[in-house]
């Protein structure tokens, strides 16, 4: 059925409320009595996660399962199997959320269908062994909104991820979905769309930061026969992935907030540029494309009205710096994908030649609800120049690992310990890199830092697209430097020289170092070239790769000084630097250790204390790993 | 558009500057010349380089977070720049230092060395050690019959992509891999020989290092040079004589011809000959040629292929070869000069002197590179015995004068050789774009007409723009002509005939800016394309000073055809002074 009006939309919006309604309410209030079919629950719903990590640990099966099962029992009509979009607690999935009761289990197997089945839906007790136990209280939590993950965060991106089926347009409009265009094409001028958006304080959620609003104006103001609205889908931090789980959870969002773009820099049209490597993504995308369409929400005369809006979708290759907004428009254009010098900006010569307006997938997210709650709201949450919330991926040395949402301000304190649940294993923190592979690494006295775009950039470090790697005791900071300098040498596009050649140098460096043959002034060749290559690369990827370098020499500057001069890695990573000691007290001369060195560099007579040949030894720890009598140790 | 002037201080001097300036030519308005390495702009064409990327020129311009480049950097009101800080030397410095970590730096024996831009850098910047080192890049070595790739070399400034690319459309060179192992090379990263280069040489004209330069033949030549049984003659292209001195500190322009002949007899070749010979006789096949086709036409043939094409550019042959096989037909058949100079010595001339062909040596001086692939074509050989031996660029035999030390400022100014080295002035304007169409028309107007010239400067099809137009008034006919240079343009035209909407009768190709004097063998320019239009001027010059400028009116070339090939088009000229085409395309 065409969609001509907001009466339509609003019909949709209240039959599909009907289903929507209870999750919402579940998120809301508080029941703590657990339903079921035989304690005379009329209806409930089993959300299952759809997400690309729950699918990977066969939650797709948990669906299927459900589902059979329901057919078994002829309970179609009391029972609904929904698959929403990631809820991001990736730690614990698969998830399975049981509606009304927000029963929320975690690490759900196909096998584990059925028990929740015959307990739970249909006897109304809660299967406990699948239930989140606080790890501070070891009690169970039953609702997700009393979880530490959760309770801090304030969910605007992510607000329809883990609440409605992707795939169904009607359970997005149930959540005031396509509402905010049909506001901007009936009741506004495009003017005034910009003035929100600008009033609203949305920056840039791809790393940039750039006013969402001013970039818009630019493009609105820029006059020429074709006009492009672009979504930067080329999520390539490592460890980032929250574009990816909008676009699973909620690609709908994506699709209405181009639109608004188009009407409010008069564009009409659209293109995703997401890369292939997100097969799901893509899928999703292209049903919400298609529902959109065939409901003339999206196409010729969106709504009934004058605007014409249509998107295409490109895909990368995976290039990190295809994340960077021109080399994206040369990779659509079916050029080499490598940055070219701005001015000019896309918003005056974009693809094509065209003005085309950027934006990445978060901040179109945030674009909808905008519009539809108001700038002065939006603006009410975060900091003073961060407005709104920031996704972050949780990764690393971290008990929660997962995507969460919170308001810009929160300090990484809140984020790495009450949300993330501190550090795996009780180790003790030492650093967290933001910003993906051009962050930096902030430490123990960054901690109560609020985070936003402004006081990252201030502490060395920068937003990026909201990855979060956490560090403990046990990594060496000068291999985290050489890791994410690797990554940069692989991802450079070799257009310029410092960025070419200088970071492979730095890389060189840092290898070397890490192998033991540093030297002081290596510390400073290094502390050089970061310095140059920052001020000299030509786009942003080059501008940054240094920050890993730099942070680490401004933070950790003594683990560099213990490699060079001390020869020696405190977090015992870097093996060139390590030495093994057989302890003549504690060994007992069995001689496991020598028949299992790979590389015969043990010596000994039975029963007498043996010997590592240090001109041998390989490092491979194989010896203190197979030492019954922890006589070996290492320095 | 009227351009509005804005203010800004560089290096504490005020400087006005129309809008759109960039920093790099404001700073060198007053005389600060920021160096640059991958920036070449050659004002008035296409070839416009300026990626940014080589990160020589950054400077620092007040409030901005970063250095800025400064050849694509423009000016804005108010804009405070420094290009000298000590902030902008160190980082240049450290640029320069991190190429030379990835460089072979064997200047000594390094082709470019003297006139390597990478050099002069790092000379500029009294770089005397290299702090940096480590793995160099894995690039590919190639020789094919023209252009030799060394891209260890190569500084990735990128102008011969754009040399390729956006001025030839030939798309033989681009980007290749990414990161520290980028490169520039074909597609997928094939050889040279297996794409559609044309070895126009362009991409060598441009290289600011030693990573793409033309296959030297000097060695080969000192050896036959040496040897009591070969005849060594020489040709000179036209565009030579008013280059060559540039390589001895002469002002860009200098005509060099008297001395360029007392050189290469000093050097040893038993005769001097001049291209321009042959170049008249090309007038007298292709001029004839299009009388022919023009006939046909205006006497309702359909058939005929109209507009005819020059054929004198081997870059050019070999673009629509590879690019236009279903338009084969449109060029003219005739060889270059440089092929009929070699038919002509090795049949006409080699009989008259008693000469046996295997015995000859042809050797000719051409301002191109392409002309080294083109004497190599099978078609120009007779029992494998090419018509012309080997071609040396300009270069070539600049560094062949300075071997032989001979100081080519003191020497005598000398004739060439007879009678292969009588020539006209519309011959000597074949250096230059429009020339040989103008040399053409000298000659049809006059058989076309029956009537003297009466003005022989053809102004109308000179000058330096890259495709012009002109009408010529053949009694009451109107012959429209048309002059490129530039195979991008080429393409333009040659779409055009495909799709039948060409209205031009003769077209004019060249493949170098503003023609051979632009070549690829030529002095370098190092992006001053300002040293390819004073070229243009001297040859002007060179045919104004010239007592017969009508190729027909060349006494030797008509006894030759009175002697040998009877008359233009005959059967003999046909086998020895036209060639035929064939389709080329590379299937990817």
């Amino acid at each position: 059925m065409k969609i001509s009006s907001v009466e339509d939309l609003k019909k949709i919006r209240e039959k599909a409320s009907v289903l929507l309604s209870p999750r919402e309410e579940g998120d809301k209030q508080d029941s703590s009595a657990c339903c079921g079919l035989e304690k005379g629950t009329a209806h409930m719903q089993i959300l299952t996660c759809g997400g690309t990590g729950c699918k990977a640990s066969q939650s797709h099966l948990i669906a299927e399962n459900f589902k059979k099962l329901i057919a078994e029992h002829k309970l179609e009509s009391k029972l609904e199997v929904i698959t929403t979009g990631c809820f991001g607690f990736c730690e614990k999935g698969p998830i399975v959320k049981i509606i009304p009761d927000n029963t929320f289990y975690t690490q759900v197997k196909p096998d584990d269908v059925e028990e929740i089945f015959t307990e739970h839906i249909l006897g109304g007790r809660r299967v406990e062994k699948l239930l989140y136990a606080d790890p501070k209280t070891n009690k169970f939590v039953s609702d997700s909104k009393h979880m530490d993950f959760y309770r801090k965060q304030v969910r605007i991106a992510l607000r329809n991820c883990g609440m409605i089926d992707p795939e169904n347009i009607e359970e997005y409009i149930a959540r005031d979905g396509y509402f905010a265009l049909a506001s901007c094409l009936l009741d506004r001028k495009p003017e005034a769309v910009v003035e929100e958006i600008k009033k609203s304080g949305l920056r840039g959620r791809g790393g940039g930061g750039f006013p969402t609003g001013m970039k818009w104006e630019i493009a609105a103001k820029n006059k020429a026969d074709e006009k492009y609205v672009v979504c930067n889908a080329d999520e390539g931090d490592p460890g980032a992935f929250m574009d990816r789980s909008i676009m699973e959870g909620d690609p709908h969002s994506i699709v209405e907030a181009m639109e608004i773009c188009g009407y409010a820099t008069g564009a009409s049209n659209g293109l995703v540029y997401i890369r292939a490597e997100y097969p799901l993504a893509v899928e999703r995308l292209k049903i919400a494309i298609k529902q959109a369409r065939e409901r003339g929400l999206l196409g010729k005369n969106v709504l009934g009205t004058d605007f014409s809006f249509d998107i295409d979708i490109r895909y990368g290759a995976g290039a990190f710096v295809c994340g960077e907004e021109t080399a994206l428009i040369h990779s659509m254009e079916g050029k080499r994908g490598e940055p070219t010098l701005k001015p000019p900006f896309p918003a005056e010569s974009g693809y094509n030649g065209k003005p085309t307006n950027v934006n990445n997938v978060e901040t179109f997210a945030n674009i909808p609800i905008i519009i539809t709650k108001g700038a002065d709201w939006f603006a009410s949450i975060g900091s003073e120049k961060s407005k709104g919330t920031k996704v972050f991926a949780l990764a690393g040395k971290i008990n929660n690992v997962g995507l969460i949402e919170v308001p810009m301000g929160t300090t990484l304190r809140e984020v790495i310990f009450d949300i993330g649940g501190g550090i795996k294993g009780g180790k003790k923190f030492k650093a967290v890199q933001t910003g993906g592979p051009s962050g930096g690494c902030l430490t123990e006295k960054h901690l109560d830092t609020p985070i936003d775009f402004d006081t990252l950039t201030a502490a060395g470090s920068m937003m990026g697209s909201g990855g979060m790697i956490v560090m403990d005791e046990d990594n060496c900071m000068v291999s985290v430097a050489r890791f994410y300098l690797d990554f940069i040498v692989e991802e450079s596009c070799g257009k310029c020289t410092p960025c070419r050649i200088g970071n492979k140098r730095m890389y060189e460096i840092l290898d070397k170092i890490t192998a033991g043959n540093g030297t002081v002034e290596d510390l400073n060749k290094l502390k050089t070239l970061a310095g140059v290559i920052k001020d000299t690369a030509l786009c942003g990827l080059g501008q940054t790769s240094p920050n890993p370098v730099l942070s680490t020499l401004s933070n950790f500057y003594d683990e560099y000084l213990e490699h060079v001069k001390d020869k020696k890695c405190r977090a015992k990573e870097c093996k060139s630097l390590l030495t093994y000691l057989i302890n003549p007290e504690k060994c007992v001369g069995c001689h496991l250790c020598a028949i299992n060195c790979p590389a015969d560099a043990i010596e000994g007579s039975p029963r007498k204390p043996h010997v590592i040949l240090f001109s041998k030894c390989i490092k491979c720890g194989m010896c203190m790993s197979r030492c019954k009598f922890k006589a070996i140790s290492v320095r | 558009m009227e351009h509005k002037n804005i203010s800004l201080i560089i290096d504490n001097h005020k400087v006005v500057v129309p809008e759109d300036t960039t920093i790099l030519d404001a700073a060198k308005s007053i005389g600060i010349n920021i160096p640059t390495l991958c920036h070449m702009h050659l004002k008035g064409t296409c070839a416009d380089n300026h990626p940014a990327s080589c990160r020589v020129c950054v400077v620092e311009v007040k409030g901005r977070r970063n250095l800025a480049p400064a050849c694509s950097t423009k000016c804005a009101d108010g804009m405070e720049v420094k290009t000298s800080s000590i902030r902008v030397i160190r980082a240049r410095k450290t640029v320069i230092e991190l190429m030379l970590s990835d460089h072979p730096n064997e200047c000594l024996s390094c082709p470019k060395s003297g006139k390597c831009e990478l050099q002069a850098v790092t000379q500029h910047l009294s770089i005397n050690e290299t702090p940096f080192s480590g793995e160099l890049s894995l690039r590919k070595k190639e020789m094919t019959a023209s252009i030799v790739r060394n891209m260890d070399k190569c500084i990735y400034c990128r102008r011969c992509e754009t040399m390729c690319n956006v001025y030839q459309s030939v798309g033989a060179l681009g980007a290749v891999g990414r990161g520290f192992n980028t490169t520039i090379a074909p597609t997928f990263d094939r050889m040279l020989k297996d794409t559609d280069c044309t070895y126009c040489g362009q991409c060598v004209a441009v290289c600011p290092v030693g990573a793409l330069t033309e296959r030297t033949y000097t060695d080969q030549l000192i050896d036959d040079l040496e040897n009591p049984d070969k005849v060594v003659i020489v040709q000179v292209a036209p565009a030579v004589r008013v280059a060559l001195g540039e390589e001895f500190g002469n002002a860009p322009g200098t005509i060099v011809t008297g001395k360029l002949v007392s050189a290469l007899k000093d050097v040893g070749f038993d005769y001097v000959f001049d291209t321009d010979f042959s170049a008249d006789a090309t007038i007298m096949e292709e001029g004839s040629e299009l009388l022919d086709r023009l006939s046909k036409f205006l006497s309702g043939d359909k058939k005929v292929p109209i507009p005819l094409m020059t054929s004198c550019c081997p870059a050019w042959v070999n673009f629509y070869e590879h690019n236009f096989p279903d338009l084969l037909h449109i060029p003219s058949t005739a060889r270059s000069p440089q092929q009929m100079f070699g038919a002509i010595a090795k049949t006409y001339w080699a009989e008259k002197m008693q000469i046996s062909r295997d015995k000859l040596v042809v050797v000719s001086v051409m301002p191109c590179v392409a002309k080294k692939f083109e004497c190599q074509r099978p078609e120009f050989s007779t029992n494998k015995n090419p018509d012309v031996d080997y071609s040396i660029t300009t270069r070539e035999l600049a560094t062949l004068i300075r071997r032989a030390n001979i100081n080519f400022d003191a020497l005598p100014k000398m004739e060439f050789d007879n009678p292969l080295g009588e020539s006209t002035g519309a011959a000597a304007i074949f250096g230059s774009t429009g020339g040989v169409l103008e040399a053409a028309l000298r000659t049809a107007y006059e058989i076309y007409t029956k009537k003297p010239l009466p003005k022989i400067d053809f102004e109308d099809v000179r000058g330096m723009d890259s495709v012009r137009s002109a009408t010529i008034d053949l009694n009451g006919f109107a012959l429209n002509v048309a002059i490129a240079y530039g195979l991008g343009n080429a393409r333009k035209l040659m779409e055009e005939i495909r799709a039948g909407k060409c209205k031009y009768h003769v077209i004019e190709i060249m493949a170098c800016p503003g023609g051979c004097i632009g070549g690829g063998g030529q002095p370098l320019h190092h992006g001053d394309f300002e040293i390819i239009k004073a070229r243009q001027k001297a040859i002007y010059e060179e045919d104004r000073n010239m007592p017969i400028r009508k190729s027909h009116e060349n006494s030797s070339v008509i006894k030759m055809y009175e002697e040998f090939f009877g008359k233009p088009l005959s059967e003999k000229a046909h086998e020895l002074l036209h060639t035929h085409y064939s389709d080329k395309t590379i299937k990817y």
